[in-house]
């Protein structure tokens, strides 16, 4: 009896001790979280893609609230959860913020194995910095897609992959968060973020080749040659023509596609509009008639 | 004209392949398995021949029909040569059924389960070993007396050297070790005593002559086998001072598997360390805990369970003995 | 007597020298002329002619464009045909002037005599104005690397220089450009040498050549007893161990000083070493004794089945396409074409990329030795730790670089590797270590070089 009550007296010491230590330092030591921070992780999508620039979603949430103490957060935004995600986590905080235009990526290279052809064989680590160190690549076209696909392996959210038959990557647009991590992967800066566009819909200049139109149309034959005709068919003067390459300002276009048109090596490509409608040859000869 | 072909630097390669390496190392045990099929017969030629079989068909079959591999690995020379060398481990008595249960553990669990070649932890061939030895003690410890040349299973069994060495040490009788072999027929091999061990372990010499050639065709260097040997032989010899009933370093380092070990089996490319310093580290350890198992554990041989516990700490010594690097040496002039 | 050199791993590569002994002939002069305007490390230079101007041998035709940088002078006479793009040695096309040649033209000043001017000949020279010739006959490293001479001159405040030595090493297989160069103007080279060490301001100099080229050795041996004994330098030649790579320049300033160069950012002359391509003090003699700029240069045309292999002095600015012709034509089949050697060489896709300031070699591999095998699982043998001239751990570079684990890589000090080629050599499975590595050790030295901004 009297070892059951000295090992019962000596244990429970032992633990009143520890339970008072415990509660002693988790006041002293305690430190200060604000609550809100774990209510803002609850909201982000948990992803920790690193695409709003903080590292992980937990560094988000810190870097909201903190700045939501300034009064607002904009210039912060999780492309993954887009709109949505940032207007609740704008009621949590208590503050308005600004509609940002869901964006997407958008692979500026048309070059294809059919408009593109090989001049040399690459041997070795098939990856496309390994070959953009290398040299100019398989092509002659030293800026246009390498096709190893760097872009395919660094998305985390399957939006991206190689199509064997042109050579080229290709979004798919319902799942591609805008995260970024495909343009800072590119080692030529060819796939860029732009604006989705209204039922998607967008125009942009489908090359980055910066030789002069003769050397890069020898290379390809779908390459913007830098000739300005789309600059001067623009009403809204969305496009601009730098170094022999142009580039549609996705902020001023109207998507009136003119400049696809008049494109002599069509390098501006328009997505997601409608099929021309097929023409009615008794309706032209009708049109002709009469004019 | 072809298009030209462009890759980044360097462009030249020297003649080194895979399988340079493995068929090299069968090619160095080449004397040590002569002698033994000189010794123990037919017996051994089964035996090495059903566990060479028995490895090359499982991986053949895992990479088939479970990795769906389009390019099947057995041909570089790994298998086989671990179904030598587990060949190498075993008695020549032992029945083919528990060989390829035996080859099973090696390449199945120890090998291609860790990921195949190149990325396992543990030495395959001495996996296999260990897992028959725990698995079937009886068989894997009565072994054919020398000799023997047309009998296989039902070969006559005798006492092993190391067996012997256990007996003194256990009993505190040195004459018992009066019953050895001398060093030197323990070194060519000629057992006038009778028992002689598993089928790689008779024959010292030309177990060294393999080591002379791996180090001549640059396939290992001299860093492991030497820092193993060194070490048992030190600390044999401080235990024999000490107490006669531990028998004398040259014989220690004689009998048993520690030659096989220390040249073949601790020297595997993968499961071995990667720097100068931590092969001798790693060797000096295999050294130290094979005379411990030998003097003070259950079991009679320590070699293999020395090879394994070290291997788990490659890693470790990995991370922590790394290479001089280029500007720390203090300039000299 | 020990043969010294470097004292951490190393390879033997087959060797290859099919030139040896092929006397250097004069290369003809090209129809056209490329000169690409970034031939060297730092800013690319300036053009200073344009379309339809005419020019001579040796006409200024690109200043400098910045601190670190070198000038770019025509080899050829004839006309401005453009300033445009052309594929350079990086694969690349950069801007580039193109000449159309006529004639063969020098300007006034070059001497072209072949009388040998010693410098007690030139009592007027001091490092002051030996450097500016230096500078302003753009020359750079003739080793490949391209760094600006004048600069390596003039060493850091906190670095002194004790001694120059002379790379006339050559350990890449198939290159004899500078063996032939040292058995054909060995005067010139001493000359050369001295002039640099008036420059930089030291009384010690070492010549430092692989023990495969021993007429070379003793050639320069007995050249340089008879000059330097007895005078205020000190100069030896070093024979050194066959073994690659032992022209790196840290390499080279262990074995014969026996000093190891410490991490970036240290350099050579941090342990008081300036270290000069052979090539490059037969151009500083040129420059600072015969008033002639840096436009031609001693070049191997080289491969197994090239019908002529040859050497050739050669006009900077020539296309590869016309000396390949001079040997024979492109080879049939497989071909892999560098400009370098087989080692550290850069694999071109066209023919038209000119001869420039660093270009040693134009190497053509055929057949077989074209293409790579195929990789396969890394076997941990650890061969390529064991050749690694800098100590470093190729296969855990590798694959720390392949996982895009920065932050490891820097830890196991990637921006150390001097990319010789050795791991990858070596590796028995055919792993593309080098690949790897490199991509590693480009971004990390992006990640240091952004840390150090913010600061």
């Amino acid at each position: 009896m009297n070892s059951i009550l000295i090992a019962v007296i000596v244990l429970g010491g032992i633990g009143i001790t520890a339970a008072f230590m415990l509660y002693a330092c988790s006041k002293k030591f305690a430190v200060f979280e604000d609550p809100r921070i774990g209510q803002v992780s609850e909201i982000l999508p948990g992803a920790n893609c690193g695409g709003c620039g903080f590292p992980g979603c937990s560094g988000m949430a810190s870097a909201l609230v903190k700045e939501s103490e300034k009064g607002s957060i904009d210039g912060l935004s999780c492309p993954v959860g887009g709109q949505e995600t940032m207007s609740k986590i704008a009621d949590l905080l208590g503050i308005a913020v600004a509609n940002g235009e869901p964006k997407v990526a958008v692979v500026r290279c048309n070059g294809t194995c059919e408009y593109r052809p090989l001049i040399a064989e690459y041997g070795g680590l098939r990856t496309c910095s390994a070959m953009h160190a290398c040299g100019a690549g398989e092509t002659a076209c030293g800026y246009g897609c390498l096709g190893c696909g760097d872009c395919v392996s660094v998305c985390q959210f399957d939006a991206i992959h190689l199509n064997p038959m042109t050579g080229l990557p290709e979004v798919d647009e319902e799942k591609c968060t805008a995260c970024g991590a495909c343009t800072k992967a590119c080692p030529r800066s060819i796939i860029e973020l732009r604006k989705k566009g209204p039922k998607g819909r967008r125009v942009f200049v489908s090359c980055v080749n910066k030789d002069k139109g003769a050397v890069s149309m020898k290379a390809c034959k779908v390459s913007c040659i830098g000739c300005g005709k789309c600059e001067k068919e623009c009403p809204f003067g969305a496009i601009t023509v730098e170094s022999n390459c142009s580039y549609i300002d996705s902020d001023k276009c109207r998507l009136c596609r003119k400049c696809v048109s008049i494109c002599p090596t069509k390098a501006i490509q328009a997505v997601n509009f409608p099929a021309p409608k097929p023409v009615d040859p008794k309706a032209e000869e009708r049109k002709e008639a009469l004019s | 004209m072809n298009k030209l072909i462009i890759s980044l630097s360097p462009h030249a390669h020297g003649n080194d392949t895979v399988e340079r390496n493995m068929y090299g190392v069968m090619l160095a045990l080449l004397p040590a398995l002569l002698v033994s099929f000189f010794y123990f017969g037919i017996g051994s030629v089964i035996v090495c021949a059903t566990s060479v079989i028995a490895c090359v068909a499982i991986e053949w079959a895992i990479n088939k029909f479970l990795l769906k591999n389009p390019r099947n690995t057995i041909l570089d020379g790994s298998a086989a040569l671990t179904g030598l060398l587990l060949g190498m481990n075993l008695p020549s008595n032992l029945p083919i059924w528990i060989i390829v249960i035996g080859a099973l553990f090696a390449i199945g669990i120890a090998k291609m389960s860790f990921g195949g070649l190149g990325q396992n932890i543990f030495n395959p061939a001495l996996v296999g070993r260990c897992a028959l030895l725990v698995a079937f003690p009886a068989q894997m410890t009565t072994w054919p007396v020398a000799g023997q040349w047309m009998s296989y299973t039902d070969a006559l069994t005798g006492a092993t050297p190391l067996s012997i060495m256990k007996q003194a040490i256990k009993s505190g009788d040195v004459t018992t070790l009066q019953q050895l072999p001398d060093a030197f027929s323990l070194l060519i091999g000629e057992n006038t005593m009778g028992g002689a061990g598993t089928i790689g372990e008779i024959c010292g010499l030309a177990l060294l002559a393999g080591f002379a050639f791996m180090l001549w065709r640059k396939i290992i260097t001299w860093h492991i086998p030497v820092a193993i040997i060194g070490t048992v032989f030190v600390f044999s010899t401080l235990l024999h001072l000490a107490n006669p009933i531990y028998a004398d370093p040259t014989t220690v380092i004689l009998t048993g598997g520690l030659m096989l070990g220390a040249i073949f089996m601790a020297t595997d490319y993968v499961t071995s360390p990667m720097t100068a310093n931590g092969q001798l580290v790693y060797g000096v350890c295999i050294g130290l805990l094979t005379v411990i198992i030998r003097n003070w554990g259950a079991y009679p041989e320590g070699m293999s369970f020395a090879i394994l516990i070290m291997n788990a700490f490659t890693p470790l010594i990995n991370n922590y003995m790394k290479p001089k690097r280029f500007g720390e040496t203090p300039s000299t002039k | 007597m020990k043969i010294r050199t470097f004292r951490i791993g190393g390879i033997h590569p087959e060797e290859n020298k099919l030139t040896h002994e092929a006397a250097t002939a004069i290369a003809s002069l090209p129809k056209r002329a490329i000169f690409p305007l970034s031939q060297h490390i730092g800013a690319p230079a300036k053009p200073v002619v344009e379309k339809g101007d005419k020019v001579k041998v040796g006409t200024l035709i690109a200043e400098a464009g910045g601190f670190v940088s070198a000038p770019i002078y025509s080899s050829v006479s004839g006309t401005v045909f453009k300033i445009d793009t052309a594929i350079d040695a990086t694969g690349y096309r950069k801007p580039a002037i193109i000449i159309d040649v006529e004639g063969d033209e020098w300007e006034e000043g070059i001497d072209r005599t072949d009388k040998i001017e010693t410098t007690a000949e030139h009592p007027e020279l001091t490092p002051e104005t030996i450097i500016d010739s230096i500078k302003n006959a753009g020359i750079t490293g003739m080793g490949g690397a391209g760094f600006p001479t004048f600069i390596k001159l003039c060493p850091p405040p906190s670095a002194k220089a004790e001694c120059v030595i002379i790379n006339a090493v050559e350990c890449e297989p198939y290159i004899t450009a500078d063996y032939r160069l040292m058995m054909e103007k060995p005067d010139q080279i001493l000359i050369g040498l001295e002039l640099l060490m008036m420059a930089a301001k030291v009384k010690v100099g070492y010549i430092g050549i692989e023990t495969n080229k021993p007429t070379a050795i003793d050639l320069l041996t007995k050249k340089c007893k008879e000059k330097f004994d007895g005078s205020i330098y000190s100069v030896e030649v070093v024979p050194l161990k066959q073994r690659y790579p032992q022209g790196g320049e840290k390499q080279l300033v262990d074995a014969v000083i026996n000093r190891q160069v410490p991490a970036p950012p240290a350099i050579p002359v941090n342990v008081g070493a300036i270290v000069q391509n052979v090539g490059t003090a037969y151009a500083v003699y040129e420059a600072v004794m015969k008033h002639k700029p840096l436009f031609e240069r001693y070049t191997t045309v080289t491969g197994k089945k090239l019908q002529h292999p040859s050497n050739f002095l050669v006009r900077m600015g020539t296309p590869m396409q016309d000396l390949i012709e001079a040997c024979g034509g492109m080879p049939e089949g497989d071909n892999k074409l560098l400009a370098g050697g087989p080692m550290m060489g850069k694999a071109l896709t066209t023919t038209e990329v000119p001869i420039c300031k660093g270009t040693n070699s134009v190497t053509i591999l055929s057949g077989d030795d074209a293409r790579r095998k195929e990789p396969e699982p890394c076997i941990r043998c650890a061969k390529c730790v064991g050749v690694c001239p800098m100590g470093l751990e190729p296969y855990l570079l590798a694959k720390v670089s392949e996982a895009r684990n920065w932050e490891r890589a820097e830890q196991e000090d990637i921006v150390s590797c001097i990319e010789c080629g050795s791991c990858q050599f070596t590796c028995p499975a055919h792993r593309p270590l080098l690949d790897n590595i490199r991509q590693g050790k480009s971004t990390v030295m992006g990640i240091i070089r952004n840390r150090a901004a913010k600061k």
